[in-house]
């Protein structure tokens, strides 16, 4: 395993117009570990995830993906790197199993892979179906599919179990889990449960990082106050 | 070239499932042709004034269609899904160019022999190599700047505006060249063959813009 | 700190100077036209102005490509100032041009004079510009997408240019062309001295628009940083950079 940190961000701020979205976020997170996002809605975790997506440039600071600058090598981390927003990226007129197949022809992988995968998420029935005509917690798990198709390194995924009940949760676990040593950042709408799968905490107030601590040593008051 | 492959496939199989842009497109066509009819109160019309209203009226589909180029890009998240994959950024455009040039051939099977029908007086038959090379250039043009127009006009507010708003002028030259073509061949005692002038010209147009918008277009994805 | 408008009182002056040679060329110095008489005197204006619209918009074009190639938005301003400055003088040379074309062919449009048309069409779609950018409310996105349309409209100048021309069969007998090419001396230097003030002017009212936006950004800045966030008011939407 390459010794660089999986990301590794200094002083990283990024603005709309005149509102400042992020500003002077500095983490390093080794390779294999988990970072929980935490913050109210537009505290700037989702801004913060498509920087390291690759989607927005950073407007300040300096960004390391997987040992790669960004934005100047985003082409070297874009294969390495998966995303699981809000939106499922998917067509919502076109089946699961193409919509699959289509990003296996962007990533140049097999498309047997699909199929797999979707048998893996119990949508082996339904993946021929219109996107449109599946309730949201299939789509989220096609989503998840979506994401996870190229087998990236580093998975960052906005509220992943959004929409999800407990037994397409446990499906899910395998495939973006962190039990096989892959990097994750992720949010999500219950802190505690994020922190609960945490080896890192970020607390973002307003774009500012508010804390930045290891889970054992973050105190209940810092994340209540986080979204007071 | 397999990214090219990949949307144009994942393009044409979704407008096969909706069936929202071409069917649009021929019959805004079929129903300016009678418009046309109405409004010049002819049963036939020859020449240039042919070669016009043809051309026109393929203009304004063009666009109807461009419009719709990006619209499930833009609202399912192609966008992003696109921007995440390791992929020439390129690739996207010239996806689209082609898969904008398909849906030209397409609604011009239909509507050129509609036009032969309804307004054109002289018979069609004899004309149809020529004007088919002339289409095809100007298909060329319009696919481009359909395109790129359209790439434009989907991140703004008032994207059903702008892109009729820009493409009308940027398409001038090339709907000159067009009209100029096949205005002898659509002439009672039309030669056969369009004048070379003018494919001289609707090429140059076509080969310049696609080259500038070739350059210009990963500027339009980035954030 | 921007030392602002430097160099801008000289330029001014120079403007004034030579603006008022060419109107003293203009009126007590050129021979007046045999045919068209005394309003053949708008050539000097009119002429003058379409050229400089025409290189403002193909410098406008130059500028944006300075934006995309280093993403410092004040490329963009300076591309946006040049393009609406154009607007500003094509328009004055479009409604010279109709009340020349009206004195001396009898109406008003001539659409078989294709200087005059390329230039309208040139006018059409720059005239998209502002519209364009007042529906891009990100500004960043605003700034490169404008500039995007800058490089291909100024592109687009030329070859609609050779498209036109190509297309009027019957050119009307030019007394004039551009440039002056055939012009008899005394009419040739007054034409050329007109240029020269109306691409002054243009580049005097450049700079001057640019000096008064940075200054205002500036101002802007200053009060953010001095008085916090909440002392502006926030940015209504608009075309303009900021």
């Amino acid at each position: 395993m390459p010794d660089t940190p999986a990301i590794e961000l200094r002083g990283v701020g990024r603005r709309f117009g005149e509102r400042t979205a992020l500003k002077e976020v500095s983490v390093l997170l080794p390779r294999g570990a988990t970072l929980a996002v935490l913050g109210r809605n537009g505290a700037g975790k989702s801004t913060l995830l498509r920087i390291l997506a690759t989607l927005l440039r950073p407007h300040g600071g300096e960004v390391e993906v997987l040992g790669e600058p960004l934005p100047r090598r985003a082409f070297a981390v874009r294969p390495k790197i998966g995303l699981l927003g809000h939106e499922p990226l998917l067509y919502r007129d076109l089946t699961g199993r193409e919509n699959l197949q289509y990003h296996a022809r962007l990533y140049r992988l097999p498309e047997d892979k699909v199929d797999r995968l979707l048998e893996a998420v119990g949508m082996e029935l339904r993946g021929d179906d219109a996107v449109r005509s599946l309730s949201r917690g299939m789509v989220q798990r096609l989503a998840v599919c979506r994401t996870v198709l190229h087998e990236p390194e580093l998975l960052l995924l906005d509220e992943p179990r959004a929409n999800l009940d407990p037994a397409a949760s446990d499906l899910v676990e395998p495939l973006i889990g962190g039990s096989n040593g892959r990097t994750r950042v992720l949010t999500s709408h219950d802190p505690e449960a994020a922190i609960k799968e945490a080896d890192l905490v970020l607390g973002l107030r307003d774009g500012q990082p508010a804390f930045l601590a290891q889970p054992g040593g973050l105190d209940a008051r810092q994340v209540k106050e986080l979204y007071a | 070239m397999s990214t090219v492959l990949a949307v144009l496939r994942k393009d044409l199989r979704l407008e096969l499932r909706t069936f929202e842009t071409l069917p649009a497109m021929a019959l805004f066509s079929l129903s300016t042709f009678v418009i046309f009819h109405f409004g010049f109160n002819q049963a036939a019309i020859a020449g240039q004034l042919a070669a016009g209203v043809l051309t026109v009226t393929l203009l304004f589909a063009a666009l109807l269609g461009a419009g719709r180029l990006f619209v499930a890009e833009r609202e399912q998240g192609g966008f992003d899904a696109f921007l995440l994959a390791p992929v020439d950024r390129n690739a996207l455009l010239v996806a689209k160019a082609v898969a904008m040039f398909i849906f030209l051939a397409v609604l011009e099977v239909i509507a050129v022999p509609a036009f032969g029908l309804l307004l054109l007086g002289p018979p069609l038959g004899p004309r149809l190599p020529g004007l088919i090379a002339v289409l095809a250039l100007a298909d060329l043009g319009l696919a481009v700047i359909g395109t790129f127009v359209s790439a434009i006009a989907i991140q703004t507010r008032a994207r059903d505006l702008i892109a009729p708003i820009i493409g009308l002028p940027l398409l001038i030259p090339a709907l000159i060249a067009t009209a100029r073509a096949a205005g002898p061949l659509l002439a009672a005692h039309g030669s056969g063959s369009p004048p070379t002038k003018w494919i001289a010209i609707l090429a140059l147009y076509d080969v310049v813009f696609a080259l500038i918008a070739y350059a210009v277009f990963d500027y339009l994805l980035e954030d | 700190m921007t030392t602002f408008g430097r160099g801008l009182r000289t330029l001014v002056l120079a403007t004034v100077l030579t603006i008022i040679v060419a109107l003293a060329l203009v009126f007590f110095y050129a021979p007046l036209d045999a045919d068209q008489g005394f309003i053949q005197k708008i050539f000097y204006l009119h002429v003058p102005l379409a050229i400089v619209s025409l290189c403002g918009f193909v410098f406008g074009g130059l500028l944006a490509i300075g934006h995309l190639r280093t993403r410092n938005r004040a490329w963009d301003m300076r591309s946006y100032v040049a393009i609406h400055m154009a607007l500003i003088f094509g328009v004055g040379g479009l409604i010279t041009g109709s009340i020349w074309a009206k004195a001396s062919w009898g109406h008003w449009w001539d659409w078989s004079d294709p200087t005059l048309t390329s230039f309208l069409i040139v006018l059409l779609l720059f005239a998209t510009y502002q519209p364009l950018r007042f529906s891009i409310e990100d500004p960043e996105r605003q700034a490169r997408y404008a500039s995007v349309f800058a490089v291909v409209a100024a592109a687009f100048v030329p070859l609609n240019f050779i498209a036109v021309r190509l297309a009027q069969q019957f050119v009307h007998p030019r007394i004039l062309t551009l440039g002056g090419g055939n012009l008899p001396g005394s009419m040739r230097l007054t034409f050329l001295v007109s240029l020269l003030g109306m691409a002054l002017l243009y580049a005097t009212l450049w700079k001057y628009e640019m000096t008064a936006k940075n200054a205002r950004i500036q101002v802007r800045r200053l009060r953010r940083s001095l008085l916090g966030d909440d002392s502006v008011r926030p940015l209504g939407r608009s075309a303009a950079p900021s």
